[in-house]
């Protein structure tokens, strides 16, 4: 396979290896210990702080960040974990421009805040590098509780659970736990196997089995009566697992595909000079998925990728910090346009797109268009859900739950993307796993 | 650029940043490169007696406090005097005041408590040349235990007794270097000028154990296991320091004896605060150091912008200045009320003022909803400590103007008046 950058259509080996390397190693290396030192120094120690106040499974930052500065980083990470028991993703994988470090104080006063995510990350690799798992669980309930889904929600639910003395079963439709933490995030945010590490590790408190290849409402497999059969509660967090359509002709054609799916792909990937990669690649959307698609095109040795958005760039759900980060890798941001056409004979050759603007209705066409060329194309237009038992009421595309997880059927929890109150972040979705298995808790002991 | 020309007790210097009597003067060495990089003098590493001199420990002779960054404030040592044989520092001395007649050159020494012992010394310093000696009388460890240091720096006698042999024996300048070691300073200050110093310099390091070693349980630095007390310098001695000196500026019997300044001097401000409080110049030991012989420019240049700020021409309209502001508490303005008020633009709502006063002291300070901090007059007792943890210091103190009423306490805000008259006071209700 001799390619490069230059060669039309979908190729692979693209770069030779080293740029391969170069390309997918951790983004934001790991602080050093004098790194930590220097960096916990700078936290004020801040009175109801506003940065705990900010991350939405309230982690105690000021207290695991003075704990890091008296040299025990081990009980710094007890600190984040009693709290959000995938600390270590979360250090690697949160927005926290817009979470712990938005609120920052130091913001405020030097435009530059304490590095919460990477002194969480430095703490929780210091415990978790020991192998150690720092709970224990309380004495058997005698319940059982099945999860449905490995994701971030699913994992914090399956260890509170445990954590609270109840038999967990994890139901998954993929071959591998962790959601998409092991499918979703961007390789290099979570590099060197660190979803499943992460897993192993806090499969650690015991109790908990996880059923692989096991999908919900597949016959053969079981539905929601079955589960509620063989145990107490039920916890759904299914996430998001269908994605939206462009709704244009030509979307059959060859070299268009779901963001997710071509990301899923490179993360199962053992080999990244296999993975072929269009020359011209267009990613449509304007959120996470797009970014990370559009980066990682590129990474693998795209020679022009464009991100599309239909609206102003300030209004992208990608966070500015995001929109950075692309653009320096060399991804085309333009905004105001939507797609009109796809053009091409059997594959794509171009995608057609009109300038938009905001009228009264909303969104408008305007009758300027322009063309780019693509051999690939990525749609990132917004995941969906996917079957849901009948039982559960969705409302808006989304499971409905209350404040404390519930669904509208009895004994029936939900929380992470799956939910009306999720917010597609992993964070938020640990803080609703562990918060429903709290309620499950709560009601399974009561009752 | 303002002139820091500087003289103390005759002798003169190009400012008035001196190196102190420790390991950056104990050999030609260094204090060659000292007044290259631009130091006015130094004070040459305590000397002692002929003969084999002192050895030190060969294991670690340091220990440290540090703040954030893990920036230096507090150092102790349990080094001793010079471990050099005498005649090799005596002709290096020599030859470094022949290169360098500009600049101040002391001598330091500590001999044992006899007439003989330093009327010998004293006549081999005066052969080098140098512009005077300063008595150790501070060593708090090693030599102390020898009967030496602060040993005698304890004894306000035996220091009068040293002084006046010094100057029967000698026609050298003598600054009396003294122990804080001590319940007050005054005593030892008294004793120099009556034995007929020249002047007095201070602080010496303090009594100290920084640290211990939790694995091994021994006070650190530690040796084979064991540590010892060592003295303490740097930073962190600086507000003992400037109390110590300001004692013995306004003190009736001492007032005019010339003063040295020694004690965390870091920065041209804190050289400044001491000339403020009646020091004539200023030693420094731990910056030096801490950042090399360099951080003399910075107090220099420093020094020299401030005095022009002040219209300042010489040192001398500084050395002094605030000593009559320096009073004692019973004559503090009971009538000077002060509120803390938040600049509200300055604030960046960490919640350190509340939870420093509504924890700890006076539930002066209200926190809303969306953390807008705003100051209670009616509760605030104008402590100040939220000023003093606010980490951007957008905390000020407001003075009540004369005629107002204080909401805390109902009264009006009136003229001068102390402790001496207060009611409360039964002395003075006695009085009456
Ligand atoms: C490309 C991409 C990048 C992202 N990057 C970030 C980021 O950098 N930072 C961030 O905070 N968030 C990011 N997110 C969002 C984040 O990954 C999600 O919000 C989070 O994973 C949601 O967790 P969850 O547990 O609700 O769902 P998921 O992680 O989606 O997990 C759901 C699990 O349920 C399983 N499942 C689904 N249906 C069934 C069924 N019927 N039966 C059994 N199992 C089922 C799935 O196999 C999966 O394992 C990203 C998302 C994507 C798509
Ligand atoms: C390692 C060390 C050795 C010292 N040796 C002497 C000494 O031999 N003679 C002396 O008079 N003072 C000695 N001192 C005390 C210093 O001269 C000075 O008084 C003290 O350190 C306070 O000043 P600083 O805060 O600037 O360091 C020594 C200090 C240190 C740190
Ligand atoms: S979990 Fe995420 S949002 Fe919360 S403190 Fe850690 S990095 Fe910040
Ligand atoms: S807001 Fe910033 S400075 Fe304050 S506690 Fe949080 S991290 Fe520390
Ligand atoms: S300590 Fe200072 S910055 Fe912090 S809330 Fe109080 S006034 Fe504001």
């Amino acid at each position: 396979m001799s390619h490069s950058q230059l060669t039309e259509g979908i190729v692979p080996g693209r770069l030779d290896t080293e740029g391969y390397c170069k390309n997918f190693t951790d983004v934001a290396p790991p602080l050093g210990v004098q790194e930590a030192r220097i960096a916990a120094d700078r936290c004020y120690f801040c009175h109801d702080a506003p940065c705990m106040e900010a991350c939405p499974t309230s982690i105690d930052v000021p207290l695991f960040i003075r704990q890091i500065s008296t040299g025990t980083p081990e009980a710094a990470a007890r600190t984040i974990f009693e709290q959000n028991i995938l600390g270590g993703m979360c250090a690697r994988v949160c927005p926290t421009e817009t979470l712990c470090e938005g609120a920052c104080v130091r913001m405020d006063s030097e435009g530059e805040p304490v590095e919460i995510g990477a002194l969480q990350r430095f703490a929780t690799d210091t415990l978790m590098a020991k192998q150690d798992h720092p709970f224990s669980r309380a004495p058997s309930t005698g319940k059982s509780v099945a999860v449905v889904g490995a994701g971030p929600a699913g994992l914090a639910a399956a260890h509170r659970l445990a954590m609270l003395g109840h038999e967990v079963t994890i139901y998954d439709a993929h071959a591998k736990p962790g959601g998409l933490n092991e499918y979703g995030i961007a390789s290099y945010k979570a590099p060197g196997g660190f979803a499943q590490a992460e897993v192993a590790w806090l499969l650690q408190i015991g109790s908990i089995t996880v059923v692989e290849n096991w999908q919900l409402g597949r016959k053969g497999d079981g539905d929601l009566a079955d589960l509620l059969g063989d145990h107490d509660a039920v916890f759904l967090g299914m996430g998001l697992s269908g994605v939206n359509a462009l709704r244009l002709e030509g979307e059959d054609k060859s070299g268009i595909r779901p963001a997710t799916e071509f990301i899923a792909e490179l993360r199962q990937a053992s080999d990244l000079a296999s993975l072929p990669v269009g020359r011209d690649v267009v990613v449509i959307g304007g959120g996470m998925t797009a970014v990370d698609a559009a980066v990682q095109s590129k990474l693998l040795g795209a020679l022009n990728v464009s991100l599309v958005y239909r609206r102003a760039r300030a209004e992208m759900p990608a966070s500015l910090h995001e929109q950075e980060h692309a653009l320096t890798h060399g991804v085309s941001i333009i905004e105001n346009a939507a797609p009109v056409a796809i053009h091409g004979n059997g594959a794509v050759r171009e995608v057609e797109f009109a300038y938009t603007r905001s009228g009264p209705d909303g969104l408008e066409m305007t009758d300027a268009t322009f063309r780019l060329p693509a051999d690939q194309v990525f749609k990132a237009i917004g995941q969906t859900l996917g079957d849901t038992p009948a039982k559960v009421e969705v409302a808006g595309g989304k499971i409905k739950v209350d404040g404390a997880g519930r669904t509208t059927a009895p004994r029936v929890w939900a929380g992470g993307d799956c939910t009306h109150a999720g917010e597609d972040l992993t964070v938020t979705a640990v803080a609703q796993g562990r918060d429903a298995a709290q309620d499950i808790h709560h009601v399974l002991m009561e009752g | 650029m303002a002139d820091l020309r500087s003289e103390f007790i005759g002798i003169k210097s190009p400012n008035p940043f001196w190196l102190a009597s420790a390991p950056p003067t104990d050999k030609e060495y260094n204090v060659r490169r000292a007044f290259e990089a631009g130091w006015g003098g130094v004070v040459w590493k305590t000397l002692g007696s002929e003969g084999p001199p002192v050895v030190n420990v060969n294991g670690p002779r340091y220990g440290a406090i540090y703040g954030a960054d893990r920036r230096l404030l507090g150092l102790n040592n349990i080094e001793l005097i010079t471990d050099r044989p005498l005649e090799v520092n005596l002709r290096e001395i020599k030859s470094v005041k022949r290169d360098y007649p500009d600049r101040a050159l002391i001598v330091s020494l500590m001999v044992p408590c006899d007439e003989d012992s330093w009327k010998a010394i004293l006549a081999r310093v005066e052969d080098t040349e140098a512009d005077g000696v300063e008595l150790n009388f501070g060593c708090p460890h090693g030599m102390a235990e020898r009967g030496m240091g602060s040993a005698v720096g304890q004894v306000p006698e035996y220091i009068e007794m040293v002084t006046r042999w010094v100057k029967q024996h000698s026609r050298m300048p003598c600054i009396v270097k003294l122990t804080p070691n001590i319940s007050d300073i005054r005593g030892p200050a008294r004793a120099a000028k009556a034995g007929g110093a020249d002047a007095v310099s201070l602080i010496n390091t303090i009594n100290s154990i920084t640290s211990v070693d939790l694995d091994d349980f021994a006070p650190e630095p530690t040796i084979d296991g064991k540590g010892t007390h060592g003295g303490y310098c740097g930073p962190a001695v600086k507000p003992i320091a400037l109390n110590m000196v300001a004692e013995i500026a306004r003190d009736a019997e001492t007032a005019g004896l010339p003063i040295s300044g020694i004690g965390g001097v870091t920065t041209w401000r804190d050289g400044a605060e001491f000339m403020a409080l009646g020091a004539g110049n200023v030693q420094v030991c731990t910056a030096a150091m801490t950042y090399g012989f360099k951080v003399v420019q910075e107090m220099i240049s420093g020094l020299s912008e401030y005095m022009d700020r002040k219209g300042f021409t010489n040192t001398s309209e500084l050395v002094g200045r605030a000593v009559p502001n320096v009073t004692d508490w019973q004559y503090l303005n009971l009538n000077y009320v002060t509120k803390a008020e938040i600049v509200q633009d300055d604030c960046i709502k960490c919640g350190r003022c509340f939870a420093a006063c509504e924890d700890t002291s006076h539930q002066a300070i209200a926190m809303s909803e969306d953390r807008t901090f705003t100051v209670k007059d009616e509760e605030c007792v104008a402590c100040n400590l939220c000023v003093e943890v606010c980490p951007v210091d957008c905390i000020e103190m407001v003075q009540m103007a004369k005629g107002s009423v204080d909401p805390r306490t109902g009264e009006t805000v009136g003229d001068y008046a102390n402790w001496t008259t207060h009611p409360n006071n039964p002395s003075a209700t006695a009085a009456e």
